[in-house]
């Protein structure tokens, strides 16, 4: 039962935050790569202000699997590298945090790229 | 046959197709509640296979990318997306489509000047804008650390 409510939880969380960024693209003229960069920002500062974590904590991943979780992970990143570094892990924190991600996406992102060809469609803007 | 105003712009509501919004959100709403679950078992599978908390948490948005990268090779994720919208873009996987999708489209113009700009078309400025909230947050962290000693 604990195991369905936290699904529950998960899907719900992550879903609303899908919701608002659809809204935001039917009502206002942010196109999807704006949503992204504002997702990111948004997840940096709400980790700052000590909203995020908690809400974290309470939706697993329905929190950390949206953009607004890699905010939060590379707010966590610099706030463990500073805590640990000083001053330096300003600089290193957020990157060193994300750097698994970013690095599958580029790796796996260029093999795709090596292996399909183009096909018609809409691009993200 | 004469229109008043009033009936006018009846007949003009009736006749304007049904605002899609509502129906956006929804699919937004289960799609993406549905990539944040399969985010949450993996999460819970990569425990059991006994992978320790932090790297378990590491694995899952990777593990999500590498699955978004090939359905967009394959030309799933565009299917998907177009019912889905935000569903599909703000999880992990909506970044993980942005950087392979541009990539592939500017292929024909080279490895360089083509995939290695085109990859970074979104991913960019996502990483850019993010790292620089992360280094202001950094050094506000700091000074607050400090101030508080």
């Amino acid at each position: 039962m604990e195991v369905i409510t936290s699904y529950l939880i998960t899907f719900a969380v992550g879903g609303a935050l899908c919701v608002i960024a659809q809204l935001l693209i039917d009502l206002t003229k942010l196109t999807p790569a704006r949503i992204l960069v504002a997702y990111v920002v948004s997840g940096v500062a709400l980790t700052a202000v000590g909203v995020y974590e908690p809400l974290a904590d309470f939706a697993g991943c329905g929190a950390t699997v949206p953009l607004t979780g890699f905010g939060y992970a590379l707010a966590k990143g610099v706030e463990k590298a500073v805590d640990e570094k000083g001053l330096i892990g300003a600089l290193t924190g957020g990157l060193t945090a994300t750097a698994a991600g970013i690095a599958t996406a580029l790796v796996f992102g260029y093999i795709v790229a090596l292996i399909f060809r183009a096909r018609p469609k809409e691009q993200i803007k | 046959m004469k229109t008043t105003k009033e009936e006018y712009k009846k007949l003009a509501k009736d006749n304007t197709p049904r605002s899609p919004v509502l129906r956006d959100c929804v699919f937004a709403f289960l799609f993406g509640g549905a990539i944040c679950s399969v985010g949450q078992a993996l999460l819970g599978l990569f425990k059991a296979l006994g992978a320790e908390e932090e790297t378990a948490k590491t694995l899952v948005p990777c593990t999500l990318i590498f699955i978004t990268v090939w359905l967009t090779g394959f030309g799933i994720f565009d299917r998907i997306a177009r019912y889905a919208g935000a569903g599909t873009l703000v999880p992990i996987t909506g970044f993980a489509n942005a950087v392979v999708s541009p990539a592939i489209d500017n292929k024909a113009e080279g490895w360089v000047p083509g995939v290695g700009t085109k990859i970074f078309s979104v991913a960019g400025p996502v990483i850019l804008f993010g790292t620089l909230a992360s280094v202001v947050w950094g050094v506000v962290y700091y000074v607050m650390t400090c101030v508080m000693k």
